[in-house]
C-alpha cells in the first residue's frame, strides 16, 4: 500500500494565469523544507500538489513541517488505491484503524472527479460507511458532528482515502510577492508582524539595531534566536545587526530629550532605507501598534514615516496586545520576547516623551547635529547573519554597492 | 580577562579538577557496592566528610548534595516538619539568598509563622536583635553567615550562643555559602556550596550537629543515612575535598585588595560602597554605588574590557530584590550598585585597571 500526502493549494488555486509561477514558488518551498526528510516525488494536479515518498520517510515529521508552509490550504494524508471498490474496502478499512480505533463517531465524505468511476457519490460513502461500522463496532455514525471524517476521493490517477485532514498555513507562497525588511527589536509585536507578512508572500529579512554596553549580549542573542523561530514560516532570514551605540550616544548628547525615542526611530528608518536600496527591498515592516506606547501614536507615526522611502508596513497595527500575544503563542516567539533584556529602544527612555510630535520641529532637532557620518559610519560596520530553513547560520560578507 | 565575580562561582582550582578526573578514571564506583571499587568510593567520601569538618572545626554529621540550594531547601523544610510540635515560629532575615526566602515564603503559606529582620534595624549589634525576638515558640532560626551581595557578616558563633541562651530547643540555620572558607562558621546546621571555594557547581553539603533532626527532602535509595538518597557524586565530592584543603588559611591579600579599592574608589565623584567595615563585613566582597550610572551599563562597559563584575542586585530587570533596603540602601543606589569579589588570583594590578576603566566609564555615562 502506497502513502502520500496531499497539498491542497489555499489562494494560488483562484489565480489565473499566473498560477504556474506561484505553483512553482510553492513546490521550491516545500522540497526545500524537506529536504532532510527523505526522497520525495512531486506532482502537480487539480490544484493539488501530490507528495510521495519514494523509499523511507517519516511522514509524521512531514506533516509537521509542511504544517507551517504559506500557500497550503488543507493537508491531508492518505493511501493509493486502484480504483476499484472491492480494492478500497478491503485494504483501506486496515488502514483507517489508526485514526479510528479512539474516536466514537465519524463519517464518510466521498468526492468523484473521475466520473467514469462506476459508482455514485452517495453510493461509495453508504457502502464504504457500512464496511467500516462493521469492522470497527464500537464506532457510530455522526454526519453532523462527527470526530473522525474518512474521506474517499476517486481522481484521474488513483482513489484517495484519507482520515487526516488539517488545515494548512494558508496564504501565499514566501517569495511570491516581494522582499521586506522587518524591524526586530526583539518584543513580542515585531516577530508576529514579520510572520504576517510572510503569510503574504513576502520574503522576510530582519534589522537589528545593538547598543553595547547599554545593551548585552544576551539581547541580541534573543533577538536571534526570534529569527530561528520564524524561519520554518518566512524561510531563510538574512540578519543585519546595527552597532547603533555611537548615534544613541549623539542624539542624547545633541537633542531635547522629550524627542529621543521618535528620532531614534526616524534614524532607524533611515538605516534601514539604506540597506533596502543596496539589497532591493520593497518595504519596511514594523511591529508598531496604535496608541500602544508613547512611539506609536497617530502624530508619532506620521514623523518616522516621513523619514522613510519605502512603504512601511505594519501588519498589526490595529490589533490589541491580545491577540498580537495569541499569535505569538501560536508561532512560539513568546517566551523568549519576553526575556528580561533590555533592548536599544529603551536605553534612554526620556521620562515624558512626546506623544504628539510636530514632524517640523523633530527634523529641526534631528538637524541640529550631522548624524549621516555617524549612520555612514554603522552601515559600514553592520555584521550580517543567515539563518536557514534548516537550523543553521552563517555570517555572511557584505554585498558591495 | 580579568574576573572579579568571584562571590557568583569561581574558576575550579587545579587540586580539584585533577581530583575529580583520578576520581572519575580510577576510583568511579558506587558508594553503595559491597565490592572493592564502592569501599575505595566510600573511603574517599569519608575523607572528604572528615576534611570539611576539620576545615569548620566542628564535630557533627555531614551530607553531600547537589548544592546549597538544595541544602537549604532541604534543612528550612525538613526542620520545620521534624519539629513542628515544638513551635509554629521561624524567624529569617530579609538579606537571605532566594533559595532561603523562597522556601520561608512556602511555608508561611503552609502556616508557620515566619519573622523576617532587617539588619539596617541593628546594623551592629544584628545577632542580639535576632535573639531578642526568641520565644518558646520558635523553632528556628535561619541566618546567612555572610552576605552575598555586600558581604556583611554574622558572628553566628554568637549568634548561636544567644539563642540557646534564650531558647534550648530552638534551632539555628547558617547558610555558609559566602562564609565557607573566609570566616568561622557555628550552627546547628550549615549549607555549603563547592563552587564558591574553586570547587565544581551542583555538589554542596549539609553540616547537621549532633541530635539535630530533620526529615529528608529525597527518598530513594537510602544513601547518607537515609537522609539523602541519591548515588553520591564522587567525583565532584573528591575536588569539594581538594578545594577545601587548598583553600588559602591567610586572607590578609583580600584586605590588601580591599582597601586598595577602597582608596581607588574614594577618589571618585559621588561614589558610595554599600559594603560595612572591616569588623562587619569580609574582604573579599566590595559592593559600591557609582551613582548617575545603571549597574548593567557599567557591567557591560567593563565586560567589553573583559572585566568581569557583578551588578550585586536584580533591581533592573523589573524584579525588586529586598536585599539592598534590608541594609538600608534605597532604590537609586541599589539601581547603580556594582559588586567586585576577589578571588586569591586577582592582583593590585588589575584592581587598578578596574579603577581607572570605572572612572574612564563614569565620564561616559554618568548623567
Amino acid at each position: 500500500m502506497k502513502e502520500l500526502i496531499m497539498a491542497k493549494y489555499g489562494e494560488i488555486a483562484l489565480k489565473g494565469l499566473n498560477k504556474g509561477t506561484f505553483e512553482d514558488i510553492l513546490v521550491k518551498n516545500i522540497k526545500r523544507r524537506l529536504r532532510h526528510c527523505g526522497k520525495f516525488q512531486y506532482m502537480r494536479k487539480q490544484s493539488t500538489i501530490y507528495i510521495e515518498p519514494v523509499g523511507e520517510a517519516d511522514l509524521d515529521e512531514v506533516m509537521e513541517k509542511l504544517k507551517v508552509i504559506f500557500g497550503i490550504g488543507a493537508l491531508q494524508r492518505c493511501a493509493v488505491f486502484e480504483k476499484d471498490f472491492e480494492q478500497i474496502k478491503d485494504k483501506g478499512v486496515p488502514y483507517l484503524e489508526e485514526a479510528l480505533q479512539f474516536a466514537t463517531t465519524f463519517k464518510v465524505e466521498a468526492k468523484r472527479s473521475d466520473k467514469a468511476f462506476p459508482m455514485k457519490t452517495p453510493d461509495i460513502q453508504m457502502e464504504l460507511g457500512g464496511a467500516i461500522l462493521e469492522a470497527y463496532p464500537h464506532l457510530k455514525v455522526d454526519v453532523h458532528n462527527p470526530e473522525v471524517t474518512v474521506t474517499c476521493e476517486i481522481r484521474d490517477k488513483g482513489a484517495y482515502l484519507s482520515a487526516e485532514r488539517i488545515i494548512g498555513a494558508g496564504g501565499m507562497p514566501v517569495g511570491s510577492s516581494g522582499k521586506c525588511l522587518l524591524l526586530l527589536s526583539g518584543g513580542i509585536d515585531s516577530p508576529v508582524a514579520g510572520y504576517m507578512m510572510a503569510k503574504r508572500g513576502l520574503i522576510v529579512d530582519g534589522i537589528h539595531f545593538v547598543s553595547p554596553p547599554y545593551t548585552s549580549e544576551r539581547a541580541l542573542m534573543k533577538v536571534e534566536t526570534l529569527c530561528e523561530k520564524l524561519t520554518p514560516y518566512c524561510g531563510d532570514i538574512r540578519f543585519f545587526c546595527v552597532p547603533f551605540t555611537e548615534i544613541q550616544e549623539a542624539l542624547r548628547d545633541n537633542c531635547p530629550e522629550e524627542f529621543f525615542t521618535i528620532i531614534m526611530r526616524r534614524l532607524m528608518v533611515k538605516i534601514a532605507n539604506k540597506i533596502a536600496d543596496a539589497y532591493e527591498y520593497g518595504a519596511l515592516v514594523t511591529g508598531e501598534s496604535v496608541g500602544q506606547v508613547a512611539s506609536q501614536t497617530l502624530k508619532a507615526i506620521q514623523c518616522t514615516d516621513a523619514a522613510a522611502e519605502y512603504p512601511v508596513f505594519r501588519p498589526v497595527i490595529g490589533m490589541d496586545k491580545k491577540e498580537i500575544i495569541e499569535i505569538s503563542r501560536k508561532i512560539d516567539t513568546f517566551e523568549t520576547s519576553t526575556l528580561p533584556y533590555e533592548d536599544c529602544c529603551t536605553v534612554f527612555t526620556p521620562k515624558h516623551p512626546k506623544t504628539k510630535p510636530v514632524l517640523e520641529e523633530i527634523i529641526k532637532a534631528e538637524q541640529s547635529y550631522d548624524f549621516e557620518p555617524l549612520i555612514e559610519k554603522a552601515i559600514k560596520d553592520i555584521e550580517i547573519k543567515m539563518f536557514r530553513v534548516e537550523g543553521t547560520t552563517e555570517m555572511v560578507e557584505k554585498a558591495e554597492n | 580577562m580579568i574576573y572579579l565575580d568571584n562571590a557568583a562561582t569561581t574558576r575550579p582550582c587545579d587540586e580539584a579538577v585533577e581530583a575529580a578526573v583520578k576520581t572519575a578514571r580510577e576510583c568511579f564506583g558506587n558508594v553503595s557496592s559491597l565490592h572493592k571499587l564502592g569501599i575505595e568510593s566510600e573511603k574517599l567520601l569519608n575523607s572528604a566528610k572528615n576534611t570539611i569538618l576539620k576545615k569548620l572545626s566542628l564535630q557533627g554529621e555531614l551530607y553531600f548534595t547537589s548544592g546549597a540550594t538544595e541544602s537549604n531547601n532541604t534543612i528550612l523544610r525538613g526542620v520545620a516538619d521534624a519539629y513542628k510540635r515544638n513551635g509554629k515560629t521561624i524567624i529569617t532575615t530579609a538579606m537571605e539568598h532566594p533559595s532561603v526566602a523562597r522556601v520561608c515564603d512556602l511555608l508561611e503559606k503552609d502556616g508557620f509563622n515566619i519573622i523576617r529582620l532587617s539588619p539596617k534595624d541593628d546594623y551592629n549589634n544584628f545577632e542580639e536583635y535576632v535573639a531578642e525576638h526568641i520565644t518558646p515558640d520558635t523553632i528556628l532560626v535561619s541566618c546567612m553567615a555572610v552576605n552575598n551581595e555586600i558581604g556583611y557578616k554574622v558572628d553566628t558563633k554568637k549568634l548561636y550562643a544567644l539563642i540557646k541562651r534564650k531558647n534550648k530547643s530552638c534551632m539555628l540555620h547558617v547558610d555558609g555559602v559566602q562564609g565557607f572558607c573566609k570566616t568561622a562558621l557555628y550552627g546547628d546546621y550549615i549549607s555549603l556550596s563547592a563552587h564558591k571555594i574553586h570547587g565544581f557547581k551542583g555538589v554542596g553539603a549539609m553540616y547537621v550537629a549532633k541530635g539535630c533532626r530533620f526529615t529528608p527532602l529525597l527518598y530513594g535509595g537510602g544513601q547518607q543515612k537515609n537522609l539523602r538518597s541519591g548515588t553520591e557524586q564522587i567525583e565532584t565530592i573528591a575536588a569539594f575535598e581538594a578545594a577545601v584543603k587548598a583553600y588559602p588559611t591567610d586572607l590578609s591579600h583580600y584586605e590588601k585588595l580591599n582597601s586598595l579599592l577602597r582608596s581607588r574608589l574614594s577618589e571618585m565623584e559621588e561614589v558610595y560602597v554599600n559594603s560595612p567595615d572591616a569588623d562587619r563585613g569580609v574582604p573579599n566582597i566590595l559592593s559600591f554605588s557609582v551613582m548617575g550610572v545603571r549597574s548593567e551599563i557599567m557591567l557591560h562597559y567593563l565586560e567589553e574590557k573583559q572585566i568581569y563584575v557583578s551588578s550585586g542586585s536584580a533591581c533592573s530587570k523589573g524584579k525588586i530584590s529586598s536585599v539592598p533596603d534590608s541594609f538600608g540602601i534605597d532604590e537609586k543606589r541599589a539601581d547603580s550598585t556594582l559588586r567586585v569579589s576577589f578571588s586569591m588570583a586577582n592582583t593590585q594590578e588589575e584592581i587598578n585597571t578596574l579603577a581607572d576603566e570605572i572612572l574612564f566609564g563614569i565620564k561616559r555615562f554618568r548623567r
